[in-house]
């Protein structure tokens, strides 16, 4: 029965996103955190979607699961202040390569999503429901 | 005369199995729509329904016992088909978001009233049993 099918469909769909508004939080956090090495500072981390298909071949129905999280590969950002108290022999302190108004984009694209998802959900369960109650 | 229940339901019954498949093509779409790469799909509902009724008349079919079984063609089979964005983006994804949201509620309304054809076809069956 396909119905029961969009219960795990919506289910993965809402979990990928939950992992990309983990991310994206962790990202926002982390936006300041300052380092005294370029190996040491945090740098951005975003998902990493990939379709699995299941169900007989021509027919398949498909979920999206995280295949992992990806380190962002634009340059830190390096800030000469001396009297940090975490600068380095050169006197520079390096933060992550966060960009916070792009994280805020990602966020609300990330939840606006997820409410898509569970608006699937309840649809079907609606549609289930009536399923149930016919002839009754 | 007795009254066939296959042909009181049938063409409500392969329109509410096909509308099922078609809402679990669309939720698949919804999904995965942040994902790279991914390309939507759907099928022409007019013409799967026009088959599978053509179908469900002849006398069998070929049962898919197996995951990997190609479906013969035969029992609700449809082609699928890959929707044309009307947007390109840049990760080669082409679910328009709003679309697949507009079909999925358009789909699962037009399920509401199969179903509340099948619910009456029932009801008038249950009353024509009991004779009341």
């Amino acid at each position: 029965m396909s119905l029961f099918n969009i219960f795990d469909i919506a289910g993965s769909g809402m979990s990928a996103q939950m992992v990309r508004l983990n991310t994206t939080a962790s990202n926002i956090s982390n936006a300041d955190t300052a380092s005294s090495s370029v190996d040491q500072t945090y740098r951005a981390r975003y998902p990493l979607f990939s379709t699995v298909m299941t169900g007989e071949m021509g027919q398949q129905a498909a979920g999206v699961e995280v295949k992992g999280i990806v380190e962002s590969s634009a340059p830190l950002r390096p800030q000469y202040s001396p009297n940090h108290p975490m600068a380095d022999e050169q006197g520079y302190v390096y933060y992550p390569n966060v960009n916070v108004v792009e994280e805020m984009a990602n966020m609300m694209s990330a939840s606006r999503s997820y409410e898509t998802n569970v608006q699937v959900i309840n649809t079907s369960k609606q549609l289930m429901t009536k399923t149930l109650q016919l002839g009754s | 005369m007795g009254i066939s229940v296959d042909n009181v339901l049938s063409l409500h019954e392969n329109a509410v199995k096909l509308r099922s498949r078609r809402i679990e093509m669309l939720a698949t779409n919804i999904a995965n729509a942040d994902t790279p790469g991914y390309k939507a799909r759907d099928f022409n509902f007019k013409q799967a329904l026009a088959d599978a009724h053509s179908s469900s008349r002849s006398s069998f079919s070929l049962q898919a016992t197996q995951p990997g079984h190609f479906s013969s063609g035969r029992d609700m089979g449809f082609e699928m088909m890959y929707s044309t964005p009307l947007q390109p983006s840049i990760d080669g994804n082409t679910v328009d978001l709003h679309q697949e949201k507009a079909k999925f509620t358009q789909s699962a309304m037009e399920q509401q009233v199969s179903l509340t054809f099948l619910d009456r076809k029932l009801k008038g069956l249950v009353k024509a049993i009991r004779g009341e």
